[in-house]
């Protein structure tokens, strides 16, 4: 058994590019290997969410019943949730379609611009929330990592704060937009 | 006009009165008028021409206990009738020196013997729309008094003498107010009267307006001795038609008989008043909110100071203070500020009137003497709560004040105590609820009066009670959770502490007492998604959330 | 006696002592002292509404909080900008304002520049905890320079007095009471039927993107207020 954190990171309702510069801490990544192992990741193969994850990091807003789902399954079995990036923590990009609701969204995007067999998909693709919400409107979350997207040395400090146990100053780092 | 030929008319007026045998006062304010009180005095004055008696037949102002109405009060042997209608007319005109219609007659004494009037001093017994009705009963001898016998300095001495504080709600002592104004330095000064009553189930300065304009305007003059101000304005929200119409007779009378206008009295003081017509705003109860909403601007708050007393209308020194304060002037003249300051508590004297609404058994507007007992009000002048109901709390102060637990009726009413239970006295709306309501629901209900009432000038006031309606709305929903509690409290904090004006400062008040005093309810509706009163849906609650549509089909 | 012409008073601010002129502002003062007190409505050359009460400072004595925007100085005052209490009350005011309408700062105008996001970061807000709102509100891009996006107004008036006490024109004013109050050009038309001057100085004291020329693309839309103590100087000089 490894001594290691296990880390995991999960993708809801964003655009994966706070994965994307989660990446971009390039060579520091090999660092952080040293720390924690991915035990669940867009980029790791695992189909179903561990028991006793250490760190998760979530990307993205909670906009069908599958994320409210998954963010539940993730903060049962995380010992510190942290929002990544703006959609986590503000809905950001995906929560624009609240004002005018998803039925809007759905015939833009299944009738009026489908050129053939228009039709709401209801098979595989998950039912949509009424309203786009943060994470934190569903589970308690530990750690707020605004931006959009956070940056990689956001990441890194914040991350290397996190493990060590050292003190951090999330503010100082990033902001929402940054 | 002087001292002698008010007294002539008031002697004209008895003589004239004194050719009838029988006064038959019929209240003719909106409660009673909605329930008919018109065609029954129509018949009264028909029925009274045929019999031959020499009957007066008059129409008054708010009698008191509206839930009694239509109400008739047969002088002199001063016999009270209850919920007449135009059929009785018959009976109560052949009972007029005989005995009285049994039946019809009501056991009020338990309600008015606790009462002390001197506000209402008149309501029911003048015609508002004769200013000789008013002369007849010592009217405008107050201002006679204080202009012929009195410096402006003597007139504030006796306000300040007699301990009134303000009645619009605030309870600032009014000697120091008018003081104050007095004193600022500047030619042009104004007089103005709150007229712009807005709490829900609150009608004390309306009776007043309606009632007995007279006393309005004559303590606006008096202020305007005291303070050396030449122009008044009484802002009246145009939702109280009856009282601008009462408002303007009684003015063009005034002018008539030279007790408003130029040299009045053939003293060298000048006043005159315009009326002005508030649009319907809560927040122009507000005084600086007021103050530009008559000078023809958006009607929002500024911050204080300066304050209107040094720089008001027009940047000019304003005095400004509500009708029952004003209504209080004139008896406080005649009478001596020793006689008020004798009356009420320790710090909150004289009297004060108050709209009692809700689950009680005698609804209507009461005077009182302040230090009265709450449950003096509630078993003794209001009845009790009917229908075999417990009471639960009473509310005072409209959305600005809280409720007071039922185990504290022995609480006495006064601008300090109300103020230490976490409620405030207000302008004097005082609602009873009994064990059918909901305190969520009713701090949902003051909060969202308040949210659609911000003028939205303020972030804290605008954007906060719209978040705490919210909160509020997910406790009822049944979908609150502790967290929001927590919030909806840290809220509350932010919006009293931060708020620009008082609607803001106050707003989380109907929250604040409830949670004080009825914290279980909050509990109950967010642990065990249950309503106690029965009164909250709780249609979002878990179990009925999964089988609804959160979801899209 | 007559009364000096420059009455000094001398205050206490965060545990300096500090001199000031009679009729001074706290905040005026805190300022020459490089004392930071953050506000969103106050802009140096626009008159003061005291409505953002993020500028709200505590008196040593007095339980009130004042306005330091509109709060005038007094002798033996004791100013505390930045209590604990205080940096509570401006992160839920801030709180209040993102969850108010749609704050979407990645895909702003004013993303970088924006007074509402940076004051988010300096007052050390991480995240919102009350609920969001999402109203539906209107993107008026009638004038052919100029666009108001209500989704990021915030309602601090600057517009409305620039126009009116600078410009002359009174082309904005608020609408509507409370949470559905809204600023409009002239009486409610479109932005570009309506009596605008096209002066831009209402888009260069807007403080977030509500209001922006359409020239500019992306984030790259930064705001040069300060042109307004300097036109007010000369025109005083004239």
């Amino acid at each position: 058994m490894s001594s290691k954190l296990k880390l995991a990171t999960a993708w809801l309702d964003g655009c994966s590019g706070c994965h994307m510069s989660f990446l971009d801490m390039d060579e520091r990544l090999l660092e952080l290997a040293e720390l924690v192992d991915v035990v669940y990741s867009p980029v790791v193969d695992t189909k179903d969410f561990p028991d006793n994850v250490d760190i998760a990091l979530v990307e993205g807003a909670v906009a069908s019943v599958d994320d409210e789902k998954k963010i539940r399954k993730i903060r049962a079995h995380s010992r510190m949730l942290i929002a990544m990036g703006d959609c986590a923590i503000t809905g950001n990009v995906p929560s624009m379609r609240n004002p005018i609701g998803p039925d809007a969204i759905l015939d833009r995007a299944y009738f009026e611009n489908a050129t053939i067999q228009p039709q709401i998909p209801c098979v595989v693709v998950p039912k949509l929330l009424k309203t786009v919400k943060p994470i934190h409107e569903f589970v308690k979350v530990d750690v707020f990592l605004p931006g959009c997207p956070p940056s990689a040395d956001t990441f890194h400090t914040a991350l290397t704060a996190l493990i060590t146990g050292e003190p951090l100053d999330i503010p100082a780092l990033t902001r929402f937009g940054a | 006009m002087t001292i002698e030929e008010l007294e002539q008319i008031a002697k004209t007026v008895q003589l004239e009165n004194s050719r009838y045998d029988y006064e038959v006062n019929v209240c003719m304010d909106l409660a009673c008028a909605s329930q008919g009180a018109g065609l029954l005095r129509d018949a009264l004055s028909r029925l009274a021409e045929a019999s031959g008696k020499k009957v007066l037949i008059r129409k008054t102002g708010c009698m008191g206990p509206c839930s009694s109405g239509p109400l008739v009060r047969v002088d002199p042997d001063d016999t009270l009738y209850a919920k007449v209608k135009e059929t009785n007319a018959e009976a109560i005109i052949n009972s007029l020196g005989e005995k009285p219609v049994a039946e019809l007659q009501c056991d009020l004494n338990e309600h008015f013997d606790k009462q002390v009037r001197v506000v209402l001093e008149n309501a029911g017994h003048i015609d508002p729309e004769k200013i000789d009705d008013y002369i007849s009963r010592d009217g405008y001898k107050a201002l006679l008094t204080a202009l012929t016998e009195m410096t402006p300095n003597g007139v504030v001495h006796r306000i300040t003498e007699s301990g009134l504080r303000g009645r619009g709600g605030g309870g600032y002592p009014t000697g120091l107010k008018w003081g104050t104004v007095a004193k600022a330095s500047g030619d042009v000064k104004y007089v103005v009267c709150n007229g712009d009553e807005g709490d829900p189930g609150a009608f004390m300065d309306r009776s007043v307006m309606e009632g007995d304009p007279h006393r309005v305007i004559e303590g606006m003059a008096i202020a305007a001795y005291a303070v050396g101000a030449s122009k008044g304005f009484i802002y009246v929200r145009a939702e109280y038609p009856v009282a601008v119409a009462r408002l303007t007779t009684a003015l063009r009378e005034a002018r008539r008989r030279g007790l408003l206008g130029s040299g009045i009295c053939n003293t060298t003081f000048n006043f005159d008043i315009e009326i002005r017509l508030g649009a319907g705003a809560f927040v122009c109860g507000e005084e600086t909110a007021l103050l530009a909403s008559i000078e023809g601007r958006r009607g929002t708050p500024k911050p204080r100071p300066p304050y209107p007393a040094v720089s008001g209308l027009w940047g000019k020194p304003t005095l400004i203070n509500n009708v029952e304060t004003y209504a209080n002037i004139a008896p406080i003249v005649r009478n001596g500020g020793k006689w008020f300051f004798n009356m009420g508590s320790e710090r909150s004297k004289g009297t004060k009137v108050f709209a009692l609404t809700g689950r009680i058994k005698n609804t209507g507007l009461i005077e009182v003497p302040l230090g009265i007992k709450l449950w003096e009000i509630i078993d003794v002048i209001g009845g009790g709560v009917p229908g075999g109901h417990k009471l639960k709390a009473i509310q005072t102060g409209g959305p600005s004040g809280g409720c007071i637990p039922a185990d504290m009726m022995s609480l006495g009413v006064s601008y300090d105590a109300l103020m230490a239970a976490g409620s405030i006295m207000g302008s004097g709306g005082m609602i009873v609820m009994d064990d059918t309501s909901c305190m969520v629901n009713v701090a949902r209900f003051f909060v969202e009066f308040c949210m659609t009432e911000s003028c939205g000038k303020c972030i804290p006031c605008r954007a906060g009670t719209a978040q705490m309606y919210t909160l509020l709305t997910r406790i009822c929903d049944g979908t609150g959770t502790m967290d929001d509690l927590e919030l909806l409290i840290e809220l509350c904090d932010t919006v009293r502490e931060t708020s620009l004006c008082g609607l803001g400062q106050t707003a989380p008040n109907p929250v604040l007492s409830t949670l004080k005093y009825f914290k279980n309810e909050y509990l109950e509706h967010i642990m065990h998604k249950r309503c106690p009163a029965g009164v909250c849906s709780m249609a979002g609650a878990p179990a009925a959330q999964t089988a609804a549509a959160e979801v899209l089909a | 006696m007559t009364e000096a012409p420059f009455d000094v008073k001398t205050l206490e601010i965060d545990g300096r002592e500090l001199s000031a002129r009679r009729g001074q502002t706290i905040l005026e003062v805190a300022r020459e002292n490089d004392i930071n007190i953050p506000t969103l409505c106050n802009m140096e050359g626009l008159s003061n509404v005291g409505a953002c009460r993020l500028c709200l400072v505590e008196i040593k004595g007095s339980n009130k909080l004042l306005p330091a925007c509109v709060a005038t100085v007094s002798e033996g005052m004791v100013v505390s900008t930045n209590t604990e209490r205080l940096q509570k009350h401006r992160r839920n005011i801030l709180e209040l304002l993102f969850a108010e309408r749609n704050h979407v700062c990645s895909v702003c105008v004013s993303n970088g520049h924006c007074e509402l996001q940076s004051m988010a970061q300096d007052q050390g807000l991480t995240h919102v905890r009350m609920p969001y709102r999402n109203p539906h509100l209107p993107v008026d891009a009638s004038h052919e320079r100029f666009t108001v996006d209500h989704n990021r107004c915030i309602l601090c008036t600057r517009c409305v007095r620039v126009c009116g006490e600078i410009e002359g024109a009174h082309v904005w004013d608020v609408m509507g009471r409370g949470i559905d109050s809204m600023v409009i050009t002239d009486l409610h038309e479109d932005w570009g039927k309506s009596t605008c001057t096209r002066c831009g100085k209402c888009v260069q004291v807007c403080p977030t993107g509500a209001l922006f020329d359409k020239s500019k693309i992306g984030s790259d839309h930064p705001k040069y207020p300060d042109f307004l103590p300097y036109l007010n100087l000369m025109r005083e000089a004239r």
